[in-house]
């Protein structure tokens, strides 16, 4: 029983992780319905923005939790103009083009990151200092929980909270609503199409630069590589809640999270990173909407 | 459509030309040099597969790779089990080409019996799923092959009879070319362009664009999954690292720089990467850095923003001489 | 019809083309006189880029300063050595590819290289067909030297080195229950788990649990509350540093207070770096200990700290023994003739190197011993020498 509880909270401690990124994916993808592959970089990029912001200012010798707000914030900020960039430099000039262009190109920004990311970090693991640790002990005997986990998933829930406040209580919300139904419609009723999707972009962004620092914390090894995976599971999580959906993202990373932990802890281990892919082709044969998407006809 | 033995001469051409080259080449040329012509060959094979899916078909693959080590495995295992059990079928030269023939057969049917399960649930959907299911794919596979023991796992695969060649590497490459494009001027062509240039109004005139993408996947995953086997029997050891997401990437960069929808430009940019990549070798001793990939990733970038169309777009080399072929074919 | 019959045409032109020219002549010995008047050339090749850099990186340094020190004292027969270095990023073929080009470009004497067994074997048969011996340093996978006399090692095999665990659990620290966590991903690791849970049951030891991960995940807390509910004495986790230092802090986080057992892919600081406190108190096994007081090793650690300002990894000490011993043989050799030096390599006994003394045995494998080594604050503490 006791094992049984303790892969329930190990699941819902990693969905939460999958859910902070994930929530940033759906987001450019609700505005774009592009698959940004280059978000789990971006992830990547936060957690090594903190680890030189950490570096450079000693944080790791007294931790504390500004040391993390301001971690947190350089990430975010340094994200952010990452995702502006990309956007500005990469995917705004093909927006009239065919799909199949600004997917390659997503996915070469994805591999520009990735690649160059192994020359100028170096291609090994590094260290994330621990710049913030809680005291508590949240233990009921056997059943181990570690408090880092318990806030990220606090954090998670907290920002889903308030981007759905965002996108359906506020006029930047209804304007990205409205750039998301149709570009040239909601040109023609003002709404600067442009500056709003670099905003969705830069909002995405700057999640997944949280997200990579407090997976840094939980997880104290970063490499270039590590948002690949990560980034991809994400999306799987996004497209099983419904992509578009903030709260459908988080349910649907809670979900992968889980079921990735059953499976592990039940006796499939190896088949860990195919299962966020069947998971995937499921889901897209029974219900291509996700669990709390909504249908939208395509015309031509 | 068909214009009678006049289209067949440049293919005849072809074949006696890779004939030629064969016997010039094998055992004379330098095996350095022969290697980095092996390479090429098995690319472009490769890139022209792809390019059927991509390019004719405008559906976005990212496990190519994945084809190409279902046909490595099946093939290999076959001809491990065959040089164990029959050894002379693989060492008596009047028999092993005929084996060898039945073998690279086995491995397209296997890879083409995946792409075609792989295609069928992905492929009803809009081609960003396709991308992610493929890639997923390409990671399945590999994930499978890594627990059969039978394969070697992660060990690997050594002791695989060397039965690929100058004329089997390339005889097969011009047998690509010639299916794909016969199959793109044939009625079965047309639909595939239909389906690339606009889905809907494809479905609207008739077509059933899931079976004709299906289809093309198919296709392309057979040549593939062949290209694998050639490559196996090549290198003699098949590693599951091998075939990972970066091997589907360097076709997709060919393809993409060739020209989507450009068979002769997929050919030209498999030998003009292969051999780009021995030469940056110096460049990548001297500073201790690997700066291949970046490079491929940024071109990538810069092509699809400045020159979607890559080297050739549509057009084939062959139109630049105004040749047979001269029309191109524009969609 | 028409079509098919123009295929079919075809296609049986190419089967024919192909079919009636294979005749497979391997080039044997073509480089016997690779070795100009002044220099002996020898190939590396090793994975100086990708995921797998820092091994490539350390062995190469090992090779570049047992090189250096055999060229002060005056080379070979009169002759210095000179190092081309070729990098295969990681990859089987890309591995394939420098080897030929070393061979028929630089007409190398011999071939020092990979790390990695996936490589090598890739190697061995290029190797193999021109007649130029090949001494890897650290490929522990049997199946590498079986693929021809021209192919050497100077490291144990998986077999002993999971058997040095084995026995190290059941002798020295008396626990009869262990759990295994592997990474299937890694040819290395999965040798290591297989030949570990042969001897540990052989000698009565109960592996309760055999779970296993992927080399880049970073969640393995699954994997070990499963293991925990199995209550192990220890768990042997074979895999390369970089992901034992996140279980080693997983497993302290889920109260799972068992010492962590390993192989030599752990040798990195990186190690402790990573897994801070938790790892402590954990063991592996591995080709040489840097607290050995014997003089060879004593004089290699300082001269690699001069130049390189580290102490020296477990792979440099490799890279170094496999330059020394090619070095030896070619002292040993008649001449150097690539069938001399082959002979002379084979013939290799009681070699003083820094892992150990080496003496290389019918199948081209050495004899000889491994240490196990304690995780400490502050560094390994030898715990014991574990003889073949």
């Amino acid at each position: 029983m006791i094992e049984f509880v303790q892969h329930l909270v190990n699941g819902l401690s990693l969905g939460a992780i999958y859910a902070l990124i994930a929530l940033g994916y759906t987001m450019v993808f609700g505005i774009l319905q592009l698959i940004n592959f280059a978000h789990g970089d971006v992830y990547m990029l936060g957690a090594f923005i903190g680890m030189y912001t950490s570096r450079a200012f000693h944080l790791a010798d007294h931790p504390s939790v500004w040391a993390l707000l301001l971690i947190l914030f350089t990430a975010m900020t340094g994200c952010a103009i990452v995702g502006f960039l990309i956007e500005r430099i990469a995917y705004r000039p093909l927006r009239k083009s065919p799909r199949i262009n600004l997917l390659i190109t997503a996915v070469g920004v994805s591999l520009f990151l990735e690649f160059s990311g192994q020359l100028v970090f170096g291609a090994d693991p590094k260290f994330f200092p621990q710049v913030f640790s809680i005291n508590a002990d949240f233990s009921f005997g056997e059943l181990k929980i570690n408090p880092l986990q318990v806030l990220v998933f606090g954090i998670s829930i907290t920002l889903m909270t308030i981007l759905q406040t965002i996108i359906y209580k506020t006029r930047a919300g209804r304007a990205m609503r409205a750039a998301s139904f149709s570009h040239d419609l909601a040109s023609l009723m003002g709404i600067p199409t442009d500056r709003v999707i670099s905003f969705t972009f830069m909002l995405g962004s700057a999640l997944a630069g949280a997200a990579g620092v407090l997976v840094g914390l939980i997880y104290p090894k970063i490499e270039p590589l590590m948002g690949s995976m990560p980034g991809l599971k994400a999306f799987v999580a996004a497209v099983l809640g419904g992509i578009g959906n903030v709260t459908g993202a988080v349910v649907g990373a809670l979900i992968l999270g889980l079921s990735e932990s059953f499976l592990v802890g039940y006796g499939y281990p190896t088949f860990r990173d195919a299962l966020a892919f069947a998971l995937l082709i499921l889901i897209l044969l029974f219900k291509p909407t996700g669990l709390f998407g909504s249908k939208r006809t395509e015309k031509v | 459509m068909s214009h009678g033995l006049k289209t067949l001469w440049p293919w005849l051409a072809a074949v006696a030309g890779v004939a030629v080259f064969h016997f010039l080449l094998t055992d004379r040329l330098d095996p350095y040099y022969f290697t980095i012509l092996m390479y090429a060959g098995i690319n472009a094979t490769l890139a022209v597969s792809l390019n059927l899916v991509c390019g004719f078909t405008g559906q976005f693959s990212m496990g190519h790779a994945g084809f190409m080590s279902v046909g490595g495995y099946v093939s290999a295992y076959i001809t491990t089990l065959i040089a164990a059990s029959h050894p002379n079928w693989i060492d008596d030269p009047n028999i092993a080409p005929t084996v060898f023939a039945c073998v690279l057969m086995i491995a397209g049917i296997a890879s083409a019996i995946m792409g075609y399960l792989v295609g069928l649930p992905s492929l009803r959907l809009r081609g960003d799923y396709l991308a992610i299911v493929t890639l997923g794919f390409g990671e399945i596979i590999r994930v499978i092959v890594l627990n059969v023991d039978a394969i070697g796992g992660a060990r690997g695969m050594p002791n695989i009879p060397a039965l690929s060649g100058f004329g089997w590497v390339f005889g097969i490459l011009v047998l690509t070319i010639f299916v794909t494009w016969r199959l793109i001027h044939s009625r079965q062509g047309r639909e595939f362009l239909a389906v690339r240039e606009d889905e809907i109004a494809a479905e609207a005139m008739g077509v059933n664009t899931t079976s004709a993408k299906v289809r093309a996947f198919a296709t392309g995953a057979f040549f593939a999954g062949v290209s694998g086997a050639l490559f196996a029997h090549y290198l003699r050891y098949l590693n599951p690292q091998t075939f990972d997401f970066n091997r589907s990437f360097e076709v997709i960069i060919m393809v993409v720089l060739g020209g989507l929808g450009s068979l002769t430009g997929s050919v030209v940019a498999a030998f003009f990467l292969t051999i780009l990549k021995e030469l940056l070798r110096p460049l990548q001793e001297l500073t201790k850095l690997d700066f291949r990939m970046v490079i491929y990733s940024a071109l990538l970038i810069v092509l699809m923003l400045t020159r979607p169309n890559g080297l050739f777009g549509t057009k084939e080399i062959t139109s630049y001489f105004k040749g047979k072929f001269g029309k191109g074919d524009s969609a | 019809m028409k079509k098919l019959t123009r295929f079919s045409a075809l296609a049986l032109t190419l089967l024919a083309i192909a079919g009636c020219t294979k005749k497979d002549t391997t080039t044997t010995n073509t480089n016997s006189t690779a070795a100009s008047a002044t220099e002996i050339v020898v190939g590396e090749v090793g994975s100086m880029t990708g995921s797998e850099a820092t091994f490539g990186t350390s062995t190469h340094q090992g090779i570049e300063l047992a090189f250096e020190q055999i060229n002060a004292a005056g080379g070979v027969k009169g002759k210095k050595f000179r190092v081309i270095t070729l990098d295969d990023q990681g990859k089987p073929d890309e591995a394939a590819t420098a080897v030929t080009k070393l061979i028929t470009q630089d007409k190398i004497a011999a071939l020092l290289g990979e790390v990695a067994s996936s490589r090598s074997l890739a190697m061995a048969p290029i190797a193999q067909a021109h007649g130029v011996p090949m001494i890897t340093p650290s490929s522990t996978n049997p199946k590498v030297t079986e693929q021809g006399d021209y192919i050497f090692r100077v490291c144990f095999i998986d077999p002993f080195q999971g058997t040095v665990m084995a026995k190290f659990a059941k002798e020295n620290l008396k626990i009869k229950n262990v759990a295994i966590l592997r990474d299937v991903k890694n040819d290395y690791s999965v040798g290591l788990a297989d030949f570990f849970t042969q001897t540990f049951t052989k000698n009565g030891g109960t592996i309760v649990v055999d779970q296993s991960y992927s080399a880049g995940d970073m969640d393995f807390k699954s994997q070990l509350t499963a293991i925990r509910a199995k209550k192990p004495e220890a768990i042997y986790v074979p895999g390369y540093y970089t992901e034992v230092g996140l279980i080693a802090r997983q497993a302290k986080e889920l109260g799972l207070n068992v010492p962590l057992m390993g192989g030599d892919g752990w040798d990195s600081p990186k190690l402790t770096e990573i897994g801070g406190k938790s790892i402590e108190g954990s063991f592996f096994s591995n080709h040489y200990s840097p607290e050995d007081q014997s003089p060879v090793v004593q004089k290699f650690i300082a001269e690699y700290k001069t130049k390189y300002g580290v102490i020296p990894d477990g792979l440099a000490a490799m890279g170094y023994d496999a330059a020394k011993v090619l070095a030896d043989a070619m002292t040993r050799a008649p001449d150097l003739n690539s069938t001399s030096v082959k002979a002379a390599i084979a013939a290799t006994k009681e070699y003083p190197g820094v892992t150990g003394v080496i003496t290389l045995n019918e199948h081209r494998d050495p004899v000889k011993s491994a240490v196990v080594l304690k995780v400490a604050a502050g560094g390994y503490k030898y715990q014991t020498t574990v003889k073949p």
